[in-house]
């Protein structure tokens, strides 16, 4: 499709257009590149850089220099403002800084599980929307469409509540902690987008593919796994990263249901200080930070990567 | 009832293929005998692709017959995988596997299809690829080769599963002229050798050289067919001059 804007092509744009036999006879050109040129990438912080069509972090260094400036303001207004017989800010942040860091550990956590439990699931729903048994199809798309367009606060909300804290299997009590619920109510809709990222790669393929595989008397599965899906990794990757940075962003949404990661953590020890108004800021800017210092070299990785990987023709 | 060699090997009868509102095959009848070189040539958007992937099913037709080797070709009790390993396709893209080397590209299918032994199929693919002349070049990958060279891989790719029928779709249209020479000689040597093939071309000199027979499609029908020394010097059909004058 030779002069269609990337984001016009296709339900996942910047992955192409091709459409594989099976699915839509027509032929297709293999000239898109499956990802945005990298010059897009490089020179263009506003509008808003994408990856694959998903808005992606592209912190410029001045963003990561304005956060330290905020960050270092308010802890010199905040120790301006300390009056006598309370404890300075210095000491209350050494204090609680463990306990605060074991809130961020918290969230790693439920970003790696629910990364890998939705990576997972997602490639299996993926390559259902690519199978040539309707039913099957039409299950994964609608449950790709469901999870990827529910808000995941409402995700949350429905797994913490009709959830059961702990189940009994033959006699063994297993409980399900808050932070469990989290993950797996984070790991539906990265399942949903992963699925799409699958099903883009896959049908970004050149049909000139399918044909001389199929022509050399592969099987369909075996021409999907040795042949299809080795040349869809390497453009998966770099949106898949995307979608790691943005759940990480994300996970501090259960600190509302009283899960204690970073920002519940946070409150807590805010809370036990006292609640004095001049630590607000100091605080919560260090939550900005730390997840500023995790996900920004993720976000540089990902554009090195998505220029590295870029299809040529 | 036993396909014998005296019969024609690809046997196509009336096929009417339409992709939804637009019909491009309308009645094409061709017989191939074992051995024999046919070469099909007309204008774009006449059907020859098609027809082409109609043969080892890649697309199905919505009437007629293709048998090859006395076996329905569109049969619904076919097993495609089955024709397939006797009807090899080369195509006008190459389409070689990118992520694997021009030796593991001809090796693939032989092991993973034909489930033979591997170090058997190594022997057999060096070989195929030293016919085709790009000894030296087993372990490099196809974005490291050039058109051509690409071409020959996909040839000696298609010859490792040992088909009956080879198949080419304008195999030489996207490459430069000096890289066409060595694709056609590999194509004229598989001739000589007896291997039976139906070209889709527009080199009309190598046509003329290698074809046993020439056929002309316009629009889905074979206008004109004929030996090679009487089609190129007496058509009688004012569609096929009228192409013939255009290319000559």
């Amino acid at each position: 499709m030779r002069g269609i804007a990337p984001w016009r092509a296709a339900p996942v744009p910047g992955l192409g257009s091709g459409l594989g036999p099976g699915l839509d006879g027509s032929a297709a050109t293999t000239d898109l590149p499956v990802l945005l040129p990298p010059r897009r990438a490089a020179t263009a912080p506003f509008p808003w850089p994408t990856i694959a069509g998903i808005p992606r972090l592209a912190v410029p260094a001045w963003m990561v220099g304005l956060a330290f400036a905020i960050f270092a303001g308010s802890v010199g207004v905040a120790y301006a403002q300390t009056g006598t017989g309370r404890m300075g800010l210095w000491e209350a942040f050494t204090l609680w800084l463990p306990f605060i860091m074991d809130g961020f550990r918290l969230n790693l956590v439920i970003s790696f599980l629910a990364m890998a439990i939705g990576t997972a699931l997602g490639v299996l729903l993926g390559l259902m929307q690519v199978s040539r048994i309707r039913p099957l199809r039409a299950v994964a798309w609608t449950l790709t469409q469901f999870f990827r367009n529910t808000p995941w606060l409402v995700l949350l909300f429905s797994f913490m509540l009709l959830l059961p804290f702990e189940i009994v299997i033959g006699g063994r009590i297993i409980s399900i902690p808050g932070w469990t619920k989290a993950t797996l109510a984070f790991s539906l809709p990265i399942m949903a987008n992963i699925a799409e990222i699958v099903r883009g790669a896959v049908q970004s393929i050149p049909p000139g593919q399918w044909e001389s595989s199929e022509s050399l008397a592969f099987s369909r599965r075996q021409t999907l796994w040795m042949i299809i899906l080795p040349q869809c990794v390497k453009r998966m990757i770099p949106p898949w990263m995307n979608w790691y940075a943005i759940l990480t962003m994300a996970t501090p949404l259960c600190s509302i249901l009283e899960v204690r990661e970073m920002v519940k953590s946070t409150r807590e020890a805010l809370n036990a200080l006292g609640d004095p108004p001049e630590f607000l800021a100091p605080f919560y800017s260090f939550i900005l930070v730390v997840f500023f210092a995790y996900c920004y070299p993720i976000a540089r990785w990902t554009i090195s990567l998505e220029r590295k990987y870029a299809v040529k023709n | 009832m036993a396909w014998t060699p005296d019969q024609p090997i690809v046997r196509i009868r009336d096929v009417y293929k339409a992709f939804g509102d637009l019909e491009v095959l309308k009645g094409v009848s061709i017989d191939v005998r074992k051995g024999e070189v046919i070469c099909v040539i007309g204008p774009s958007g006449s059907g020859k692709s098609t027809l082409l992937r109609c043969i080892n099913a890649l697309v199905p037709i919505n009437r007629g017959s293709i048998t090859v080797e006395g076996q329905e070709v569109h049969d619904p009790k076919l097993d495609k995988l089955e024709l397939r390993k006797k009807v090899g396709m080369v195509f006008q893209q190459y389409n070689l596997f990118p992520h694997k080397t021009a030796l593991q590209n001809v090796m693939m299918a032989p092991i993973h299809v034909l489930k033979q032994d591997k170090a058997e199929v190594e022997r057999r693919a060096y070989r195929l690829i030293e016919k085709v002349r790009l000894q030296g070049k087993e372990n490099t990958y196809p974005g490291e080769l050039s058109g051509g060279q690409q071409q020959r891989v996909a040839i000696a790719r298609s010859l490792a599963m040992n088909p009956d029928v080879m198949l080419f779709d304008e195999v030489t249209a996207a490459l430069d002229p000096e890289t066409v020479k060595e694709v056609l000689i590999t194509i004229r040597e598989l001739a000589e050798e007896g291997m039976t093939c139906i070209l889709v071309t527009h080199e009309m000199g190598f046509a003329r050289e290698i074809a046993d027979h020439i056929y002309f499609t316009d629009r889905g029908v074979i206008v004109e067919h004929g030996p090679p020394k009487t089609f190129f010097a007496e058509a009688t059909d004012p569609r096929t001059r009228e192409f013939l004058g255009q290319i000559l």
